[in-house]
């Protein structure tokens, strides 16, 4: 047992030890340990570096308040995961931290050398030095100094290795959500679970044995240690993060590391305790001040004495009570000094009781020693804290200050009403709560005391010595700063936090806030209410993003497969991910490339016969005795005109004009019609489509139903597409006669019951074959077999994109959300015998004008792949070269012309058809000669696919 | 934020999709007012307080609703059925 470690008492486990390292050096503790009490426990006081002035740090608090032990914590492999407070990490074996913001090591920083240039890093600093002299405008040499100034200042810094970390979350419901275990809390959590109601009990602490032993009996009381509610969203729900195998050295792998939560409930009461304040003097940062409170938890929890000699100041009586706790629990309190000329009865017994000399109406004036305190120095001050020019010195190795009291009424500020100032526990309260909500324990006010104490501390912020005395630990702001930001006249408490960054750390100020206030309502002459508080917002503690992330990253994202995925796979098919979709890119012979690979379906299919998966594409039945008057409003073109058992393509427009969707639509019956849409508007075609059913025409008599994932489909196309057809489809006739260009027939392929239509994207002969999605892979291997003797080849998406770059149809590259009708060359496709979706707006003058990117193709003129998303421009030397006149939306090697090419939208690209270009990629360094032409290259009068 | 969906019961935000202002009205299909179409398409009053809009149900029975809701408080003031609003029954035909 080491010097500073009791031999009984606490909540540690002495039968074991737990061997851990800092900085690579060794040390040992034990369960129930945090980083902080085991450190303490080892004579270790200095345990971080300041953001600005890298003075040494040593604990100040105990737990969510503590604003100076961070560490990075190593591992799992190169993770590393910065800025965690040592009061929040629960030791193990194996455990490895570092600190922070030092070099070359904590006890020796060459960047202390920034306390010597104190006055050049106050409030305000990046934003003056940033803006420079005038004679500095426009050179580098702010970046340089910029980088310095970066790595001198600053915590921690994270890994750029992946977290292989697994991440939960989990939706709760209860009656009453009770925020924080301690005494409060256990009262609030034992009453509504005696009133039958369901209790969700989060508390940010290790589990409890008191809550633990109490609520192991009640089936409706859920108890989660570890859990910090940190957000509060509308209609009574919130958000918290429990950390749940942070403390382990060997998490089983069902747990995730942290799991969020998203708890509704009808009731929530907030029990989250006070933060005690430190008091503002010269000094007050030094290693071995800390808050009386968290002195007396080290000591009374983990039998850590904080101290041998202890010295405690406060400017009320709560303080008294530590001090007789430290003491039986056996330190030695040399004095307490108190700023209050007249401490009560009750207090006094109480110092007497610790052994205490008793020094009122004084203040600690300034702090000495190092890496760990060595004394402090106390002068008498008048009632506005001014000291007295008599000095008095005591010796002592912990300061234990105490400068009152702040409810912690963050989750309850989120709602956003203004908190209520307290006259005499100087800090605010909750605002006035809705129903549902109440606060209890010292979070209301509410301070569990001895008869004859109370909480309520003398009107003492900060005693005005000289010298650096802190307002916000974390981010070094001084009571200085808060003064110079309201001589620069940023007075307004929103302003003072950002300018000199006061409650912006990772504490969000929980130990700094009001004394900010209360220095900052001094300067202007007013009170701390009238000055206000900041607003309040979620999170309330830092969180990891995993947590948030959670499974939403891609855990549960659903995977879509067609029926025919599994053939995909077993013929060599290298898959593509479409959305959510997984789609065959080419289906590669070996020591083929993809180009190689998807030359050789393209032209198969122009050649002979080609076989390609269509199932992704959305499909809509539309039914109904309205739905032909329907489909007129919401396409382009007629539809209440096509007779049945004929398909016809069909454009969308947006209300504003620009083009939506396209597809085509199967006529199956008088009042039944199958809407295909592309793959990717799928869903929201069937959104847009229930929001004017809904909406706009509700007395349309109308069905819409997804049948996406029912019918699976097959394109066959080619010249030989028809032979392989009419060698397995029974029941009906393939011939020209009986299934002309988009007629529809329903046979039997192997006997499955098939819908086909001939209809055609890559500009050949072509079928889809439409069957139930359970027996799509069953029709899909009879078709391979039909195809045997005509070299049927399956093709994947690459050569589909090939095929129909050669016929010019457009897709989402080109329907981008700017294009029109016109702009597509699909102007033949706007109705004038009827209004439709987007016919008001479709002749805007604007939609004209002659400078708006139309469809063209490209040649490349240098026999040299063009990249798709490359500029199209006049010349490529002097100032042309870097105008674009527009951009390519899709680029292949074309089998059909033996040429690299591509669409382009392109600026009145109509009028430059055969003239000379340039494509200009500067990101992939690609840049040269192309010619414009007519976007369709191949077979222009579409004789093949009406053959 | 729940919304109460008279089809299916009380539900999380999260199954539901903002589907616009329930306060415009689509001009008469055959008009070419641009100024019209221009305020049907554009327009939109940036109320604080009270506001009708559609919300549809599309985690769930994917109905359209009208809801009123407090912008400030986000507060689900009432929900009906969108085919019930006045802004559907004003595009039935005559």
């Amino acid at each position: 047992m080491s010097a500073h470690r009791a031999p009984t008492g606490g909540r540690i486990d002495r039968s074991k030890t737990i061997a851990f390292t800092v900085d690579g050096k060794a040390y040992a503790g034990h369960p129930g340990d945090t980083l902080a009490s085991a450190l303490l426990a080892n004579g270790v006081t200095l345990m971080g570096r300041s953001f600005k002035y890298h003075r040494p740090r040593g604990l100040l608090g105990a737990g969510d308040e503590e604003p100076n032990a961070l560490f990075t914590v190593l591992g799992p492999g190169a993770v590393r995961e910065p800025n965690i407070q040592a009061t929040r990490i629960e030791i193990f074996d194996g455990l490895q931290v570092e600190s922070q913001n030092r070099f070359p090591s904590l006890s020796f920083d060459v960047g202390a050398i920034n306390r010597l240039a104190g006055k050049l890093f106050s409030a305000g600093f990046y934003y003056k030095t940033f803006f420079g002299p005038e004679w500095i405008k426009g050179t580098r040499v702010w970046h340089v100094f910029e980088w310095f100034i970066r790595r001198a200042a600053g915590l921690g810094s994270a890994s750029a290795a992946r977290d292989p970390a697994r991440y939960e979350r989990m939706n709760a419901f209860c009656d009453v959500l009770v925020v924080g275990a301690g005494k409060a809390g256990l009262a609030a959590a034992r009453d509504a679970a005696e009133a039958g109601k369901r209790v969700i009990l989060c508390d940010s602490e290790p589990p409890s044995p008191a809550a633990t032993a109490e609520f192991a009996a009640h089936a409706n009381v859920e108890c989660l240690p570890r859990t910090t509610v940190w957000g509060h969203y509308d209609d009574m729900t919130f958000a918290a993060v429990e950390r749940v195998a942070d403390h382990l050295a060997d998490p089983p792998a069902h747990l995730p590391r942290h799991r969020h939560w998203v708890i509704r409930t009808k009731e929530i009461v907030v029990a989250t305790g006070a933060v005690e304040r430190p008091l503002v003097f010269p000094g007050n940062d030094a290693p071995g001040v800390m808050l009386a409170s968290a002195a007396l938890r080290y000591a009374a929890e983990f039998a850590v004495r904080p101290g041998a000699r202890i010295v405690v100041f406060a400017n009320n009586d709560t303080a008294y009570a530590a001090a007789a706790g430290l003491a039986a629990l056996g330190s030695t309190i040399a004095a307490i000094v108190d700023v209050r000329p007249n401490p009560p009865e009750a207090a006094r017994a109480l110092a007497a009781r610790a052994g205490a000399e008793l020094i009122v109406a004084s203040a600690v004036v300034s702090t000495a020693g190092g890496k760990a305190l060595s004394g402090v120095a106390i002068a008498e001050i008048g009632p506005d804290g001014a000291p007295g020019a008599n000095r008095r010195t005591l010796s002592c190795d912990c300061l234990a200050m105490s400068g009152g009291w702040t409810p912690q009424i963050q989750l309850a500020a989120q709602q956003g009403a203004k908190p209520r100032w307290d006259e005499r526990l100087h800090a605010f309260h909750a605002p006035d709560l809705p129903s549902g909500w109440s606060m209890a324990g010292s979070a209301a006010g509410d301070f569990d005391l001895d008869e004859g104490l109370s909480a309520y501390p003398a009107p003492v912020f900060e005693i005005k010595a000289k010298g650096k005395a802190f307002v916000d630990f974390q981010h070094d702001v001084t009571a200085d700063d808060v003064r110079l930001a309201h001589c620069e006249g940023y007075v307004n408490v929103e302003h003072m936090k950002r300018y000199t960054t006061l409650g912006m750390a990772t504490d969000q100020g929980r130990t700094a806030n009001l004394a900010g206030l209360a220095i900052m309502a001094e300067a202007r002459g007013l009170t701390p209410p009238e000055v206000g508080t900041t607003r309040s917002r979620p999170p309330l503690v830092p969180v990891s993003l995993g947590a948030i992330t959670a499974e939403r990253k891609d855990d549960l994202k659903p995977w879509r497969l067609t029926p025919m995925h599994d053939w995909h796979l077993e013929n060599g098919a290298t898959m593509y991910n479409a959305g959510l979709w997984s789609r065959p890119m080419i289906y590669g012979a070996p020591g083929e490339t993809i180009e190689q690979a998807y030359v050789r379906e393209a032209a198969a299919v122009r050649s002979g016969v080609g076989i390609v998966d269509v199932s992704t594409l959305g499909k809509i039945a539309v039914q109904g005795p309205d739905a032909p008057e329907f489909l007129d409003r919401v396409y382009t073109n007629l539809f209440s005109t096509l007779a049945v058992g004929k398909a016809r393509y069909g454009l969308m427009l947006r209300e504003d004009g620009i083009a939506y969707d396209d597809g085509t639509t199967w006529r199956l019956g008088d009042n039944d019609f199958l809407m295909t849409t592309t793959t990717a508007n799928a869903g929201k075609v069937m959104q847009q489509l229930e929001y004017y059913l809904d909406c706009v025409w509700p007395d349309l008599r109308v069905i819409l139903t997804s049948v996406t994932d029912e019918w699976a489909g097959a394109a066959v196309g080619g010249p030989k597409a028809r032979d392989v057809l009419a060698a397995c489809v029974s029941g009906a006739k393939v011939d020209d006669a009986h299934l002309p260009f988009m007629g529809i027939v329903k046979g039997e392929i192997a006997g499955a019951p098939v819908l086909i239509c001939r209809l055609s994207f890559s500009g050949e002969l072509a079928y889809e074959v439409y069957s139930g999605a359970g027996h799509a892979a069953h029709v899909w291997e009879a078709l391979m077999a039909a195809g045997k003797p005509f070299a049927i080849t399956p093709y994947g998406l690459e050569a589909l994109g090939t095929l129909r770059i050669e016929k010019g149809h457009v897709t989402g590259a080109e329907i981008d959300g700017r294009t029109t009708a016109r702009d597509l060359g699909l102007d033949w496709m706007l109705s004038k015998k009827k209004s439709f979706v987007g016919s008001a707006m479709m002749d805007r003058e604007g939609l004209f004008h002659p400078d708006r990117l139309r469809l063209v193709g490209l040649v490349s003129l240098d026999d040299r792949a063009i990249n798709g998303g490359s500029h199209v421009v006049d010349s490529l030397d002097g100032e042309k070269a870097t105008q674009s006149l527009g951009h390519v939306t899709a680029a292949c090697f074309s089998p059909a012309l033996g040429r690299y090419i591509a669409l382009a939208l392109v600026k009145n690209g109509r009028e430059r058809l055969g003239q000379r270009a340039f494509i200009t990629d500067p990101l992939r360094g690609r840049a040269g000669p192309v010619e414009i032409v007519h976007p369709v290259f191949v077979d222009p009068e579409g004789k093949r696919m009406h053959g | 934020m729940r919304i109460t969906c008279p089809h299916c019961g009380r539900r999380d935000v999260a199954e539901f999709t903002y589907q616009g202002d329930a306060n415009r009205l689509r001009p008469d299909p055959a008009s070419t007012d641009q100024a019209a179409w221009n305020a049907y398409v554009y327009d939109r009053v940036n109320t604080r307080g009270p506001h009708r809009e559609f919300w549809q149900h599309s985690g769930g029975c994917r109905a359209h609703l009208a809801v009123e809701r407090d912008t400030a408080t986000h507060a689900i003031l009432s929900v009906s059925y969108a085919r019930d609003s006045d802004t559907a029954r004003a595009g039935r035909r005559p």
